[in-house]
């Protein structure tokens, strides 16, 4: 094989197809940037699951003196001192549970005013208002139906509540507009094999010539389709390198000097889950491209 | 060299076969002119032999192989030990006489070395000596037809394939093509020629198969020409 011959038919094949090189890496690059942003996307969602599934905490509220007339649940009354040893008594006894805190009124009337500080709210709520808590912290946080079931509509129990159902929301969020990328990047990147077999359709006609005299004289297919699939996937991987230079600039100007001093909260993904992602890129990159030449070779380019 | 037995060959969608029931035998360092009107089956006899088409029907042997059977892969092989002539030259526009007949070497990946010594013996065989570095388009008809002929001979071939080699030239200079042609069959190649030309085929007196309406009508050693279009 004469390397030489082979890139220079490379670099004419590229060059004659500039317009339509072009649009195949810009839709490979962002077809990929996608790929890899999904990807990133959802290994943070991961680890923002792992991080604050555990510290989430089962809520049981205690009825008080106001949900007694209110809240149907309290009907027959605000909390006792003994419904409240018993409570504490039994949750201790389940295996599932690690931990429990009890929360005063006052306790969460303070973690309320410092919460909600800004809110008109806050200025009218009284200590009275607030109720009493047990906070528990299970060892499996997917089991808080076991809680649920054994203290939801006790007497002298309010509600119980998982914060967990809230932070599910919140990721479900996130999932479905992850979900929402990888459709887009499916989309993208059938633009941009379709752009190929264009391409190597336009290249073929243009260089029909040669390889009818190729074909001829005898060269094997292999010889005849390398520069068409190589220039495919040099194409791929350039537009996978813009991709590549996308993602990490995302990570760098977006996250680490954006997000990560804004929401010091969440533990953004480093450096090491992004470079991780960057050779499946690079290797999709070149790799689709070359498959979508090759068969669409087996059309065009008689061999 | 060449063996066709009940050979037919029907294109899809046609009714009429293109060959139908040919049989014949060319012999090695034989030269063969394929005579008969357009559409009697010449160019279908020559796709065959290149393998370009496969027979509908019977087997054609060329070079000891059964090219029904040969697998794709092996085609390549097959034809680098043929060398190919048409009519309309064929060559590349944009590369000099010396780059055209070295491509046919560099696309089957011979060493460079081998090619620099070739391509200068094979142009000076065909009378192209020190128009190595001369663009296609400032050569004369014949002077192309000759770079044609130098590539398809560049390799040795044993068997050498001429679609109308003179289709587009004037007698005198088909005179000088047929005498290269000669020249070239007497070092051993065999040579297969399809042609409308009645003057040289009458003048060279070779073996002449004709067919007609993919039947072969006539196949005279020594031939002529013989029928008026």
């Amino acid at each position: 094989m004469r390397a030489h011959f082979v890139l220079s038919e490379i670099g004419v094949g590229l060059r004659r197809n500039l317009t339509m090189t072009f649009a195949v890496i810009v839709s490979v690059a962002l077809s990929l940037s996608l790929l890899g942003g999904s990807l990133l996307t959802n290994q943070q969602v991961n680890s923002m699951k792992d991080f604050w599934y555990d510290r989430v905490e089962v809520s049981i509220f205690l009825c008080n003196e106001n949900d007694a007339q209110t809240d149907p649940a309290c009907s027959r009354g605000a909390v006792t001192e003994d419904q409240k040893e018993q409570l504490v008594a039994e949750l201790e006894e389940l295996e599932l549970v690690e931990d429990v805190f009890y929360e005063s009124a006052d306790e969460a009337y303070e973690h309320y005013q410092t919460q909600q500080a800004d809110s008109p709210i806050a200025a009218v709520v009284t200590p009275d208002q607030m109720q009493e808590s047990y906070r528990v912290k299970l060892t499996d946080p997917t089991r808080y139906d076991v809680v649920s079931s054994a203290f939801a509509g006790r007497e002298g129990v309010q509600s119980v509540q998982d914060q967990r159902s809230t932070l599910e929301n919140l990721f479900d969020l996130l999932n479905g507009v992850n979900y929402a990328a990888l459709g887009l990047m499916a989309l993208m990147l059938i633009v941009a094999l379709l752009l190929i077999v264009n391409t190597v359709r336009v290249s073929a006609f243009s260089r029909r010539r040669e390889t009818g005299i190729m074909r001829l004289v005898g060269a094997s297919s292999l010889y005849i389709q390398l520069p068409f699939i190589l220039e495919a996937a040099i194409a791929g991987l350039l537009g996978a390198l813009f991709a590549c230079v996308l993602i990490v600039g995302v990570k760098y100007f977006a996250i680490n000097n954006f997000l990560a001093e804004q929401i010091p909260l969440i533990n953004f993904i480093g450096w090491d889950a992004v470079l991780s992602v960057l050779p499946l890129v690079l290797v999709v990159g070149a790799l689709m491209p070359s498959l979508a030449a090759f068969f669409a070779l087996r059309k065009y380019l008689r061999v | 060299m060449i063996r066709f037995d009940n050979v037919s060959k029907t294109y899809p969608r046609q009714n009429a076969p293109a060959l139908s029931n040919v049989s014949l035998e060319v012999e090695r360092g034989e030269f063969v002119f394929l005579v008969g009107s357009s559409g009697s089956g010449k160019s279908t006899f020559l796709r065959l032999l290149l393998r370009e088409e496969r027979a509908s029907h019977g087997s054609v042997h060329v070079l000891g192989k059964d090219l029904g059977r040969l697998s794709n892969w092996k085609i390549p092989q097959m034809r680098r030990q043929l060398g190919t002539v048409f009519q309309d030259f064929r060559l590349l526009p944009n590369k000099t006489v010396g780059e055209n007949v070295a491509f046919a070497l560099e696309v089957i990946g011979r060493p460079r070395g081998q090619i620099r010594k070739t391509v200068p013996e094979v142009l000076e065989l065909v009378g192209l000596g020190g128009k190595e570095e001369r663009m296609p388009g400032e050569l004369s008809g014949g002077e192309q037809q000759r770079v044609a002929i130098a590539r398809a001979f560049v390799n040795r071939p044993m068997l050498l394939i001429a679609d109308e080699p003179t289709g587009n030239l004037d007698p005198q200079t088909s005179v000088g093509i047929m005498k290269l042609l000669d020249r070239i069959n007497r070092t051993g190649t065999t040579v297969v020629m399809a042609t409308h030309d009645a003057q040289i085929v009458d003048q060279m007196r070779k073996r002449v198969i004709e067919l007609e309406r993919g039947l072969l009508v006539r196949d005279q050693a020594r031939g002529v020409y013989g029928y008026q279009h």
